[in-house]
């Protein structure tokens, strides 16, 4: 087995030598189009980044489809969001990459989710009675801009590293963002400040962080559990605890049917909202920043119409 | 906190000493209004002191506020200083590096007449327990055990070296041949309840081309389409090979080729050989010498799932053609083909129908051809479990014609691995 494994080694090292120095720009490759936006904001032109999903799909259910696989295998860096989010379709593609500088442990492999806050991590034992539950906390960290900025500085970091000779220029791409961002969301502050406190209902768990941020107060989900599709006998707890605690506004993720948050809507005399959860997710979501702003101009321009003020 | 509780000695002692009756027993005492008025000056040190001290700790209060309402502010505005990394509840060290396990329980069930099949009204066809995880940098293993009616077995178990370099992927140990789609397939993930005729006539059924060996697999890059070939070979312990000497081994060989015409739709296009010493039919004799069966295979998947709605809607059309000829001392018998087709469409969440056509010849009697039909449908409680009912009408090249009722309930608990696609 030890000789095995030395024969291995040596072919790997073998190989590793002969790959040459990065003439060409680095190549990145992320499970979002949020975390491609950040490598965009750091990496500027000295990298070449493609996203694997779409902003406009589930993040949870997508297909391991083989494209994915020669994306994965010319990769020099792979970024992902973790916490289980990519867990159903990203390791059988990284097995089939054929590119051990990504493997999970490798210099090449980031999990953006180190360092960043992550709300809902459950305590005490979990079943899947409680449906989809990620039990290393709830997933969907980018949605505060605060998060945001921890996982540029970690993708800073690690294209340092990938390339050293362009350090100098990804920590100034770095510290122009940061600055971009600090002004975006004093911006962001300001108009969602008299909002705060008020009661909305989400679709599935995937605004905590943006709703904290922000100080919504999410009452209720259409769906019952995590994963679960809505139930009729749910559906009509929710309308009854929507008008008992006046909430008006129902945010929808692009991917999901809106016929039960529509019905919802009408009874309790609401607004469904589709609001883009990641960039992509919509036209005019382009880039990291405009996400919020975007999101963040529906939320204040429906709460003005819902709610008088 | 000291001093004001020395104050409050001081002022309590004082105050003692004032109202204890003056005792003549000889002692010098000064006189009294002496006393009050070093009383009075001392009062008066205190109240300074106190008010400094009022001033002092209302200043540090009023700071104190102030920062406060600062931080409050900052909150407001900007994030908080990067917490430390959060991470999940320590588990002991010993568990960390177990693999993922799982378990798959399919139950079957059939209603109707089949005088070719020995299925019961009930049954626990098989419960597959999986165990998966990382070796170490340079390889992952995955190990399926399936436990039936026929007792325990391997169903796969195999290590896959993942960063060899030149694009090569190496498996080894007991796998499901790369044949065609459904051979590769476990019987829990395909889209029926059964196999298809041609699979069961000529690829081995159920078990199918399973056998221990080795799997090189390699990208041929080129810039329009994922192209992989597979070469395998194997020492056969199958219903459809059987090596019996370690000379006489099965190979199998396979290319595929993929390519997304649009985001939503795909194309994925197979050609597979497979040849082996075959588990002899008494019965057929062409020449003398050794009885080997030459197979080669032909499948074609289009797939459609819509990014935006892929939770809701989704069709799959997929066909495999497979010809097997078995061959005795250089000479050929005859040729027997056989093909599915079938397509399987999601319509809602939780709900997929679909349909299969089947025809197969049987292996060794090219002119005795199985014909058959089915429709099923699927419902999906959730993504782990699943319940299904199949109508399945076979008409059989020997006379025979069965209709069936096919049932099947579906579970998975813990971390199943996700399938390649």
């Amino acid at each position: 087995m030890r000789l095995f494994h030395r024969i291995l080694t040596t072919l790997v090292a073998l190989a590793t030598l002969g790959t040459p120095a990065f003439a060409a720009p680095p190549k990145v490759v992320t499970t979002t189009e949020d975390l491609a936006s950040l490598v965009r904001e750091v990496g500027g032109d000295k990298v070449s980044v493609d996203a694997m999903a779409r902003g406009y799909q589930d993040p949870h259910f997508v297909e391991p489809k083989p494209s994915f696989i020669l994306k994965l295998h010319d990769a020099d860096l792979l970024v992902v969001i973790g916490r289980e989010l990519e867990i159903g379709w990203l390791p059988p593609l990284l097995t089939q990459s054929r590119n051990a500088r990504i493997q999970p442990g490798s210099p090449g492999y980031l999990d953006a989710s180190v360092g960043v806050q992550i709300l809902e991590i459950p305590t005490g034992q979990i079943t899947r009675a409680m449906g989809d539950v990620h039990s290393q906390g709830n997933p969907h960290y980018w949605l505060d801009p605060g998060n945001g900025r921890i996982m540029a500085r970690a993708i800073a970091t690690a294209l340092g590293r990938l390339s050293p000779a362009d350090q100098p220029y990804f920590e100034q791409r770095y510290a122009d963002f940061d600055r971009r961002l600090s002004d975006a969301e004093k911006r962001w502050a300001a108009a969602m400040a008299p909002y705060k406190g008020t009661k909305l209902v989400t679709y599935h768990r995937s605004w905590p962080n943006f709703t904290e941020r922000f100080g919504l107060d999410v009452i209720g989900y259409v769906e019952p559990k995590p994963g679960i599709p809505p139930s009729p006998s749910h559906t009509l707890e929710l309308m009854v605890e929507m008008k008992r605690q006046q909430a008006k506004v129902i945010l929808v993720e692009p991917y999901f049917d809106t016929k039960t948050p529509d019905a919802i809507a009408r009874d309790v005399g609401g607004k469904v909202l589709v609001l883009s959860p990641s960039v992509g997710g919509a036209r005019d979501a382009t880039d990291y920043i405009a996400l919020f702003d975007y999101d963040i101009n529906l939320l204040t321009t429906t709460f003005k119409q819902v709610l008088g003020r | 906190m000291m001093r004001v509780m020395r104050l409050g000695l001081f002022t309590t002692v004082l105050i003692g000493a004032l109202s204890v009756p003056d005792v003549a027993t000889g002692q010098t005492v000064p006189p009294a209004d002496q006393v009050l008025r070093d009383a009075q000056a001392e009062v008066e040190r205190l109240k300074t002191e106190l008010a400094a001290m009022r001033e002092q700790y209302d200043a540090r209060l009023a700071a104190l506020e102030a920062r406060l309402t600062a931080l409050a502010g900052q909150m407001a505005v900007a994030p908080p200083p990067a917490p430390a990394p959060v991470s999940v509840a320590p588990v002991s060290s010993g568990k960390v590096f177990n693999p993922d396990i799982a378990v798959i329980g399919n139950s079957l069930g059939a209603a109707g007449r089949n005088p070719n099949s020995d299925q019961p009204t009930f049954g626990l066809e098989e419960v597959e327990t999986s165990f998966q995880a990382i070796v170490d940098p340079y390889a992952r293993a995955d190990v399926f055990l399936s436990a039936g009616p026929g007792g325990l077995e391997i169903e796969e178990g195999f290590v896959t070296f993942n960063t060899l370099p030149g694009q090569f992927l190496l498996k080894a140990g007991k796998m499901r041949a790369q044949f065609g789609k459904v051979n590769a397939m476990h019987t829990h993930a395909l889209p029926w309840t059964d196999r298809p005729l041609v699979t069961a006539n000529l690829v081995g059924g159920d078990e199918g081309i399973s056998e221990s060996g080795l799997s090189v697999s390699r990208l041929l890059n080129n810039s329009f389409m994922f192209l992989e070939a597979t070469g395998e070979t194997y020492y056969g312990a199958s219903d459809v090979f059987e090596s019996g000497q370690r000379s006489k081994l099965v190979y199998v060989g396979r290319l595929r080729g993929y390519r997304d015409l649009t985001e939503g739709t795909n194309i994925d296009l197979g050609g597979s050989v497979a040849y082996g010493p075959s588990r002899v039919e008494p019965s057929v004799l062409l020449g003398s010498g050794d009885m080997a069966t030459r197979l080669m295979g032909f499948d074609a998947t289009f797939r459609y799932r819509p990014l935006r709605r892929a939770i809701y809607r989704r069709f799959v059309a997929r066909s495999e053609f497979i010809w097997s000829q078995p061959r005795e001392g250089g000479v050929a018998g005859d040729t027997s083909f056989g093909l599915y087709a079938s397509g399987d469409y999601q319509f809602a969440r939780r709900w997929y129908a679909g349909a299969r056509y089947d025809r197969s010849a049987r292996a060794f009697d090219a002119s005795t051809v199985d014909k058959g039909g089915s429709f099923y449908l699927t419902y999906w409680p959730s993504e782990f479990s699943q319940v299904r009912g199949q109508y399945r009408h076979t008409s059989y090249g020997d006379g025979v014609r069965a209709n069936e009722f096919l049932f099947q309930f579906l579970f998975s608990i813990g971390a199943h691995g996700a399938h390649v696609f």
